[in-house]
């Protein structure tokens, strides 16, 4: 009996001009259902690499990816991809973007009605309800990436994969994207594998935090179990001495064990 | 002298009246006679005289141009020798008596102006739609294939070059007729602008959306209609807009040789009979029509423009 979501001994090698790469190797990780697991890392020890991994955009050269008992083969609809950069069809009003995740999961089995109410309720979900027919060049950095994580959420996924979705944005439009986030997790009791490099984002969100070494051949060096309870507090947790402990804890690994080499 | 006089008279005014102090004098006139604001030093009037003054300064060039053409032309044409290049007046005059009647029908070789426009775009608008309707599915799939871009890239860079006249004979051979062969040229010389601008179109729609489209794990044509269509469509349309140029371009030269009726044949035709006005007004015609084609294409492609 495999977890939910099972890594093994999983490696991607890339194939360059200057012979092969290897990327990720010797990944071992095993998600639960509902349990939110956050990826972090200098940039390039290939956090994103995984990620696309579980997404199926990136085939590994080793190793295995199950998902419920199945093997992962390929981009499917049972894992959502929010992207850094929201990634929205400008030719497409904000309903149109999740409509058109709606329709190629529910479209043959459910009447038009059912798909247009689930694509409003999506949008609702992220509080976009007065945003439906504007296009995204009309609206704000954060405002797409709402609509982001809405047509994320309205596949209704096994896995919602998050890839830095909150790092071009500003602090504070950031901050409360984060409170919404967990709001929307506990609400929808999804499992999510998030890319940050965000420590703070990390201890926060997290259920427990997967911290990458450094490529070349980067793999995972520590897990830390955030056993902070729910619901968190932002403003709580800046007072609470278990918060900076972990928050410590992590900050370590990065900047003592994994400090960039030609930084 | 006499405004001098005035002066001095209105001094002893001042001098003689009563009231010493001028300062209640000078307030009580504006409050007798309210100066009313000119209307153009009111906001209105100035944003109107703005206006009038931006398109002056836009149209002083372009006038100016066109004057100088008109003055060169009349210096041609008054310089050259017996008989001489008609000068813009006459040609206005021939087009006047031209346009007076421009749909009669005197016979297949003889028709009016108008059915002559209408014979030359109904050629361009089949050739051109055959070319649109082939070449744009075309340049969708050699954008999305590599392979098939690699099979057409040969035979593109063989045949695009060709001058549009080098394909009558083979349309006249295979056709035996002279209107499929006019429609031929047109077709085969404006397919390649749309083939190339779809294709690097398509080629070009950014990683990004494409991402959207395998994680969403879109079927090709839901990929094809929400994705690389409208993400291409602005190049498309830039390929429709040079096509159309192309082929406007293409069928004056294929009238002149096929004949029967259109613009082409008339220049042809007014040349034989040595009305050169005609001639002058055929190239006006060609160039207006030309310029009505293309600006009607660039308003549609700005309308699909998407903002990011």
């Amino acid at each position: 009996m495999h977890s939910y979501l099972t890594i093994e001994n999983a490696a991607v090698v890339f194939n360059t001009k200057k012979g092969p790469y290897t990327a990720i190797t010797d990944i071992d990780l095993a998600v639960e259902e509902g349990e939110f697991i956050a990826l972090i890392g200098h940039s390039g020890c290939g956090k994103s690499t995984l990620l696309n991994l579980v997404a199926g955009l990136l085939e590994p050269t080793r190793g295995a990816l199950l998902l419920k008992e199945r093997e992962i083969r390929g981009p499917g609809p049972d894992r959502a991809m929010v992207f850094q950069s929201h990634s929205l069809l400008p030719w497409l009003t904000c309903y149109g973007n999740v409509y058109l995740a709606v329709e190629r999961v529910f479209g043959a089995r459910e009447p038009k009605r059912q798909l247009k109410a689930r694509t409003e309720a999506a949008l609702a979900l992220v509080h976009l309800e007065h945003a439906l027919h504007k296009y995204p060049h009309e609206i704000s950095g954060g405002m797409k990436q709402r609509v982001g994580i809405a047509r994320a959420l309205a596949m209704e996924p096994k896995v919602l994969l998050m890839d830095e979705p909150f790092g071009a944005l500003d602090a504070l439009t950031r901050a409360s994207l984060q409170d919404e986030l967990m709001r929307i997790v506990a609400q929808t009791g999804a499992t999510v594998l998030m890319v940050t490099h965000d420590v703070d984002e990390a201890v926060l969100l997290a259920d427990r935090i997967v911290m990458m070494t450094n490529g070349p051949a980067a793999t995972i060096g520590e897990v830390l179990t955030v056993d902070l309870p729910r619901p968190r507090d932002r403003l709580a947790l800046a007072e609470d001495l278990h918060y900076h402990r972990l928050r410590h804890a992590v900050l370590e690994f990065l900047y003592s064990k994994q400090l960039k080499r030609a930084a | 002298m006499s405004a001098v006089t005035l002066n001095e008279e209105r001094l002893q005014d001042v001098l003689r009246s009563p009231q010493t102090e001028p300062l209640p004098a000078a307030e009580a006139l504006p409050a007798q006679r309210p100066r009313v604001t000119p209307w153009l030093a009111t906001e209105r009037g100035r944003a109107f005289g703005a206006a009038v003054g931006r398109v002056f300064k836009a149209s002083l060039a372009p006038v100016l141009g066109l004057a100088l053409f008109l003055l060169l032309w009349q210096l041609i044409s008054v310089s050259s020798r017996e008989p001489s290049l008609p000068g813009p007046a006459a040609t206005w005059e021939a087009a006047r008596l031209l346009f007076a009647d421009p749909f009669y029908d005197n016979g297949p070789n003889d028709q009016g102006i108008g059915w002559n426009i209408l014979h030359s775009l109904y050629r361009v608008g089949v050739g051109f739609g055959l070319a649109a309707a082939i070449g744009i599915p075309l340049g969708f799939l050699i954008g999305r294939f590599a392979f098939l871009s690699g099979m057409a890239a040969p035979i593109i860079a063989l045949l695009r070059p060709v001058s549009p006249l080098a394909w009558l004979p083979i349309g006249l051979y295979v056709f035996k007729e002279t209107e499929p062969a006019s429609l031929w040229v047109i077709f085969i010389s404006s397919i390649w602008p749309m083939i190339l601008n779809t294709a690097a179109g398509v080629a070009r729609v950014p990683q990004e959306y494409l991402n959207v489209a395998r994680v969403l794990d879109l079927s090709e044509w839901k990929v094809f209609t929400r994705i690389l269509l409208p993400s291409a469509l602005p190049q498309v349309l830039t390929g429709v807009r040079l096509s159309i140029g192309v082929a406007w371009l293409v069928i004056v030269a294929a009238e002149m040789l096929t004949g029967g009726s259109g613009l082409g044949f008339w220049v042809w035709d007014e040349w034989n009979n040595l009305n050169v006005a005609h001639i002058l007004i055929a190239i006006f015609i060609v160039g207006i029509v030309g310029l009505v084609l293309e600006q009607t294409l660039l308003l549609l492609a700005r309308r699909f423009d998407y903002a990011t």
